[in-house]
């Protein structure tokens, strides 16, 4: 059966569309990180900047000292550092949490369960009062250590659901193949189920990732100087103030859409089969 | 694991072997236990007291956040809470924001899913592009449409005014009625790509059968997707329709960024209220009991959705 011509010129011509709509911001985004400051306050716009340059990704790479270039390059710097070791401590922690509460049997498994699939869904609204008031007697308010471990309270849980969904999907047989061959369970674990969870494992790690990049209220409420700062709060502040560098902030924005962006396409098929199995917290 | 114990002593007296699936449990139990010492440490620690210890929280007037005896009032937050009218303009505000940006990436998201599935050439690249809104940092998005708005510099203002939609600059963002459609907006542009692909999804576990099944009969296209694509969509909907619900209930990041809950909280929803409570006003006590009210919601919520992902029976649940 083949559709017909109407059919496929109209679903060509949507997709162009909407193609358009969704490429249109991030087009502009990127004409106006490297055009100047003073064609983009220019009115009537100029659309097309007569002066592109790259200068201000350079500055962001390369400048010292306390300004704008600097701050937002040790922002980058602080939303890769915490991001991955609150994905990495998680990941350690969660992956055996997960394996216990999917494949094993014992009495306390149910209402365990319940609670650990019920802390993914709390909101962080409902943590961060008292989370605040302990990081202030820890002393830990604007430092990275403390938003890590601020950053575990969603990713750890999210991890252990994850990584159970997916050790769920790994069939009995083979673990008891391994223990008939004289595998202990600890052995099965490591030798059998872990390698075979390594796609699994993968897919979970960058969408951990992904959220604690994405992560806002916590790196607002935590965070207070370069020190900590995340590049969410960075971009924030600075959209806040009254004259704005657009082209900076646009620059900022790219680079900072840069990790996720690279993810979800060259990692496409994961993505969107994570999408379709429960990998989203939005 | 009781079964495999038994089978190790067939035949065996009952007592033996009995005691042999006792002891394969209690191994099963310790081995359970000593993988989940490390995430039940930190689940606990750092997810479960917080949300308890913001409970008892709730019930004092801590105005500080320093350690100290602060007085206990009983409900006394909570009834100041739900008798406030800024937090039920808020309430009101929130649910308008979640109905409107819900339902439209929902539609939108559904007419992208079809393209999505439909045989486009250059398919790949589509959903490439269907993608990227996804990956976008949501203050990246935010500030990206506070810029596009901006009243002198803004793209928008730009396009309407050569166009010859408008004569004058608007400021969208500094407008009542405006801006908590500009947000939505916002949100919608951003979410509809997720929405897209979790029905995506939905979409193909749809039998190509059905269809080619309708068409013998001479059903049109339009009854077609009437009735085959919509009722056999409907769990792929409901999951949608509740998760983002849910995280709409919750909108904080992209009201922030974009207006600060402004102008003169027009764009106020209950979480930024509470922060604002919380955090700028130094009133804990009160912020926990608003936490509280978004929990309750938000739990209510959940329940719903676990029902509902339990009875469609999809990939999601336990």
């Amino acid at each position: 059966m083949r559709p017909s011509r109407r059919y496929r010129i109209f679903i060509h011509v949507a997709a162009v569309f909407v193609s358009l709509i969704f490429l249109g911001p991030f087009a502009w985004m990127l004409i106006a990180s490297i055009s100047s400051q003073k064609e983009l306050l220019a009115v009537p716009l100029d659309w097309i900047p007569n002066h592109i340059s790259f200068e201000r990704y350079h500055e962001i790479f390369t400048a010292h000292g306390d300004n704008p270039f600097a701050n937002f390059r040790s922002a980058l710097l602080n939303s890769i550092i915490v991001a991955s070791s609150a994905v990495a401590i998680s990941v350690t922690v969660g992956i055996y949490g997960a394996y216990a509460l999917a494949r094993l049997r014992f009495r306390a498994q149910r209402p365990l369960l319940l609670v650990f699939l019920s802390t993914y869904m709390v909101p962080p609204i409902a943590l961060v009062i008292p989370l605040y008031l302990i990081m202030v007697n820890l002393n830990l308010l604007d430092t990275r250590i403390g938003l890590v471990i601020v950053y575990c309270t969603f990713t750890t849980p999210f991890v252990i659901w994850i990584m159970g969904n997916f050790f769920r999907t790994i069939p009995h047989e083979l673990e008891d193949a391994a223990r008939v061959d004289g595998c202990t369970r600890v052995g099965a674990l490591f030798r059998v189920i872990l390698p075979l969870a390594r796609p699994g494992l993968l897919a979970t790690m960058l969408f951990a990732f992904l959220v604690a990049w994405d992560e806002f209220l916590y790196a607002l409420i935590f965070t207070s100087t370069t020190a900590s700062k995340t590049a969410p709060v960075a971009i924030a502040e600075f959209a806040g103030r009254f004259t704005t560098d657009f082209g900076l902030q646009a620059a900022g924005g790219i680079l900072a859409a840069l990790p996720p962006v690279l993810i979800a396409l060259v990692f496409q098929r994961y993505i969107v089969s994570g999408l379709s199995s429960g990998a989203v917290k939005g | 694991m009781a079964g495999r114990a038994e089978t190790a002593a067939p035949g065996g007296p009952v007592g033996t072997r009995r005691r042999l699936a006792w002891r394969a449990r209690t191994r099963e139990l310790r081995f359970a236990a000593l993988l989940l010492i490390p995430s039940i440490i930190v689940v606990f620690g750092i997810v479960i007291y917080p949300i308890l210890r913001t409970l008892y929280t709730s019930f004092y007037d801590v105005n500080s956040p320093f350690p100290g005896s602060y007085p206990f009032v009983g409900f006394d937050n909570y009834t100041q809470a739900l008798g406030n009218p800024d937090f039920w303009s808020a309430v009101r505000r929130t649910a308008y924001f979640t109905v409107v940006s819900t339902g439209l990436e929902l539609v939108l998201g559904l007419g992208i899913a079809l393209l999505l599935a439909a045989p486009l050439k250059a398919r790949w690249l589509f959903r490439s592009i269907v993608v990227l809104p996804w990956a976008l940092p949501t203050i990246v998005n935010g500030a990206l449409w506070r810029y596009i708005f901006n009243a002198q510099y803004g793209v928008l203002n730009a396009i309407f005014t050569q166009i010859g939609l408008q004569n004058h600059y608007h400021a969208w963002l500094n407008s009542q009625t405006f801006a908590l459609h500009a947000v939505i907006f916002a949100d919608v542009w951003k979410n509809t790509s997720l929405v897209a692909f979790l029905l995506l999804a939905g979409l193909t576990t749809i039998p190509r059968e059905l269809y080619e099944a309708a068409k013998v009969d001479g059903v049109s296209a339009w009854h077609a997707f009437l009735r085959i694509t919509l009722p056999m969509l409907k769990p792929a909907i409901v999951v949608v329709l509740v998760l983002r619900t849910i995280e709409a209930f919750k909108v904080f990041d992209i009201i922030y960024v974009m207006t600060r809950g402004g102008p003169a909280n027009g764009t106020q929803s209950v979480a930024l209220y509470t922060y604002q409570q919380a955090f700028s006003n130094e009133l804990f006590g009160y912020g926990a009991a608003l936490a509280y009210l978004i929990v309750v919601f938000i739990a209510a919520f959940a329940i719903v959705y676990m029902r509902a992902i339990r009875s469609e029976d999809t990939a999601m649940g336990w």
